[in-house]
């Protein structure tokens, strides 16, 4: 406290000595607004201890109408440094890592207080925090440990739908880089820090980034926000499945969950990976680098002759809906009218995607039954693009003919033109 | 085999009294009669679009939810459907492209001269009526291309100084195009612009018996001075003949445009969708789309699109009195109303030109 009030001190004979007329110029601006002598001061300062105005505007607790003092106590109406930064004022100076998720669940946690600002706000972050990971090292005394204002900011703390915001769906996984991919920091932890680079080379990054789906997942999707933790072996299925619900659904009632299960294997992540998951292609069933199966399976045994037959299957319906839009693209360029058969071709693509769903049954028979509407589907509209071919072959003949009539009569009428003239 | 029923006919109809006009009348033999022959190609295109109008209203149903779906049920499922609708539009297209070609033909013939003012200004008249087909019956199959088309040139009548806005809101039935719009077009394309077409081909056509066919002035002053210079062919049945083999090469043609690039019928329409990117009229419109988009959005203190229109409307209307600038004497035709021709011709084909081919 004496270290800062030495630091402080030069700032305020500098301004009793020559800044007066600084202070009833700003006290005159700043008529009709509520005085704020703190901001006045950190305005001024460097970083950490520096705040301007343009960054505390833009806090979501300024615009709501708190002030400094609402988290540090104080008296920011007295120009006085020694009084507006004194005990009797309440003032408590820098708060204490430790102390921070507490501050903030003075006013988070209380369902009557946060009801004034926003009533569909939850008020149980505190409660989820003691739960993480986070918040147990904390309370063991480990101040490294993520608090609320590490990953919110503060000072210019934004509502998570601010795209500006460190914790919007966009930046979430930059916020909780900061620290897990510092091999540095995250040394005493012996916990990998290659997340962040993995993630975003996934399919979930993809569609978060590139496509811009918000609902797609980033970091606290899967692991939590205010009660953050890893999954779990067992329970990796159930934070997939909140998503991705067949496949979870049908993986339950596999033979592989319960062999998951006794070798403890974290279900999906075994096949598809966690942070680094790529778009899943029929190759993962196959036996070259992509292939998933063979690293458990012994090959020529019963699992491999059906997976054989699984991806078979998938590969013939692939390939027929691509003859059949090859013939439609045919007929359609042709100018024929195939747009039901276009609509076909929807269906049966439909079909080849329950049926790389239903692979996580792992039973060849149902994944053959999807296949096998597929195949119909796609036969038939490879069969409407081929009959619309004929169909317009067809129209030329009629055309040819008709034509020809018309040559005839267009000779027959000059003839008998000449004979009436002549 | 067929002289019982004429001679019962003609006992009652006096047949021979009713064609006796058309055994006198004569048309004119000179090198450039050939383009008379697009007048009547012109109503031969129609007499089709009648006929398959009528036809294609056997399934077709107006309403936002049923007009795609009913055209591609007459596109897959009617028999020889696809035929009646492909010739149908080509048809349209090939109707608006030949009474563009009439007139043109006209004007520079000069044929629109006293005493043919009123041919002039009814066929001008129909012209603008068959473009209005044209765009009427564009957004009957309720497609993505013609309901964005249909959104700008609602919007562009919308701009008209006073009466845009109402105008723009009786067009569309409502501030939106909707299917609401499409009942409305429907309505004017199968009823309110036939009867208008129908009459004013009808007055049309009994100006050209009535006054003979004209005869392009360099021509008639010679022929005036000299006689027996003139050439003349009988209306019934020599020329008749020729406009039949021009009517049967009509057809060839609109067959094989109709079977060889059957017309697309394209995606639903999604009003909720944003329009695609370079969206253009057709090709009939395309000059006066490809003017309105070359105005400044400000000109002076006027605004750009609003001065296009009213521009247009008022080209428009000044073409449609163009013959009573004209002089009454064949030997003395101003010479600037035939530079203007040149002008209008040269200016619609550029600019439809410019049109395709601009991003």
């Amino acid at each position: 406290m004496a270290s800062l009030r030495n630091k402080v001190r030069p700032f305020i004979a500098a301004r009793s000595a020559g800044l007066a007329g600084y202070i009833v110029l700003g006290a005159c601006l700043s008529y009709g607004q509520a005085a704020n002598s703190c901001l006045d001061c950190h305005s001024a300062l460097p970083d950490p201890m520096g705040v301007t105005q343009e960054k505390f505007s833009q806090d979501i607790h300024a615009q709501k109408g708190l002030t400094c003092t609402s988290c540090h106590g104080g008296d920011a109406s007295n120009y006085d440094p020694d009084q507006a930064m004194s005990r009797k004022a309440g003032w408590k100076g820098k708060i204490d890592r430790r102390q921070i998720p507490q501050l903030c669940g003075s006013c988070h946690s209380n369902p009557a207080y946060m009801r004034q600002y926003n009533p569909s706000l939850r008020t149980d972050q505190l409660d989820q925090y003691h739960t993480s990971m986070h918040g147990k090292r904390l309370a063991a005394g480990d101040t490294k440990v993520a608090v609320c204002t590490d990953c919110h900011s503060v000072h210019d703390l934004r509502a998570p739908s601010d795209p500006r915001s460190t914790v919007n769906p966009v930046n979430v996984a930059n916020t909780c880089s900061r620290c897990h991919s510092d091999a540095v920091y995250m040394k005493p932890y012996s916990i990998p820090t290659d997340q962040f680079a993995k993630y975003n080379t996934s399919v979930h990054h993809d569609a978060l980034a590139v496509r811009g789906d918000l609902s797609a997942p980033t970091c606290t999707t899967c692991h939590g926000n205010h009660g953050a933790a890893p999954p779990g072996v067992d329970k990796v299925q159930n934070v997939c499945a909140n998503c991705h619900t067949f496949q979870a659904q049908l993986y339950e009632k596999s033979s592989h969950y319960k062999a998951f299960q006794a070798a403890s294997l974290p279900g999906c992540v075994v096949c598809h990976g966690n942070h680094g998951i790529q778009h899943p292609t029929d190759a993962m069933l196959g036996t070259g680098s992509g292939g998933v199966c063979m690293t458990c399976h012994a090959p020529d045994s019963k699992c491999d002759r059906e997976r054989a037959e699984i991806l078979s299957n998938l590969t013939q319906l692939d390939g027929a809906i691509k003859d059949a839009d090859q013939s439609l693209h045919l007929a359609e360029s042709s100018g024929m009218e195939v747009s039901e058969a276009r609509l076909g071709q929807d269906q049966a693509r439909d079909s080849l995607t329950k049926a790389r769903v239903t692979i996580h049954t792992f039973q060849t028979a149902l994944v053959n039954q999807d296949v096998q509407a597929g195949m119909k589907i796609a036969a038939a509209n490879l069969q409407a693009g081929k009959g619309a071919m004929v169909e317009r072959n067809h129209r030329r003949i009629g055309l040819g003919i008709c034509l020809i009539a018309i040559a005839i009569i267009l000779v027959g009428l000059w003839l008998y033109i000449r004979k009436i003239e002549s | 085999m067929f002289a019982p029923l004429i001679r019962w006919l003609d006992e009652r109809l006096d047949l021979d009294g009713l064609i006796a006009p058309f055994k006198h009348k004569t048309v004119p033999t000179h090198r450039l009669s050939y383009w008379y022959f697009f007048g009547g190609i012109t109503l031969f295109l129609f007499i089709i679009q009648v006929l398959t109008g009528i036809l294609l209203l056997l399934y077709y149903r107006p309403g936002a939810n049923e007009a795609y779906e009913s055209v591609q049920y007459i596109m897959t499922r009617v028999q020889f459907g696809w035929l009646i609708r492909s010739i149908h539009a080509w048809a349209a297209n090939l109707m608006i492209f030949t009474a563009f070609v009439h007139m043109f033909s006209v004007l520079f013939l000069k044929a629109y001269r006293k005493p043919r003012e009123l041919t002039w200004v009814s066929g001008v008249i129909l012209l603008y009526l068959v473009m209005g087909f044209g765009f009427s019956g564009y957004l009957l199959p309720w497609n993505t291309l013609a309901f964005f088309a249909t959104k700008v040139g609602t919007e562009m009548a919308g701009q008209v100084p006073l009466i845009g806005r109402a105008m723009m809101i009786f067009l569309r039935g409502g501030p939106e195009v909707t299917g609401a719009t499409l009942t409305r077009f429907f309505g004017f394309h199968v009823a309110v612009l036939p009867g208008l077409v129908t009459v004013l081909i009808a007055i049309h056509l009994f100006l050209v018996q009535r006054q003979g066919i004209s005869v392009p002035p360099k021509l008639e002053v010679q022929w005036t001075a000299n006689p027996s210079q003139k050439r003349e062919m009988k209306f019934f049945p020599n020329f008749m003949l020729r406009e039949m083999m021009a009517w049967y090469v009509a057809m060839g043609v609109l067959g094989a445009l109709a079977a060889i690039f059957p017309w697309n019928l394209g995606v639903k329409a999604d009003p909720f969708v944003s329009a695609p990117a370079g969206i253009k009229p057709e090709w009939y419109f395309l000059f006066m789309f490809q003017t309105l988009k070359l105005i400044p959005s400000k000109v002076w203190l006027v605004d750009g699109e609003v001065l296009g229109i009213l521009g247009c409307s008022l080209a428009g209307l000044l073409w449609l009195l163009l013959p009573f600038f004209e002089s009454d004497q064949p030997a003395r035709t101003k010479a600037w109303i035939t530079g203007l021709s040149i002008f209008a011709l040269v200016y619609v084909v550029g600019m439809s030109v410019y049109g395709f081919l601009a991003q």
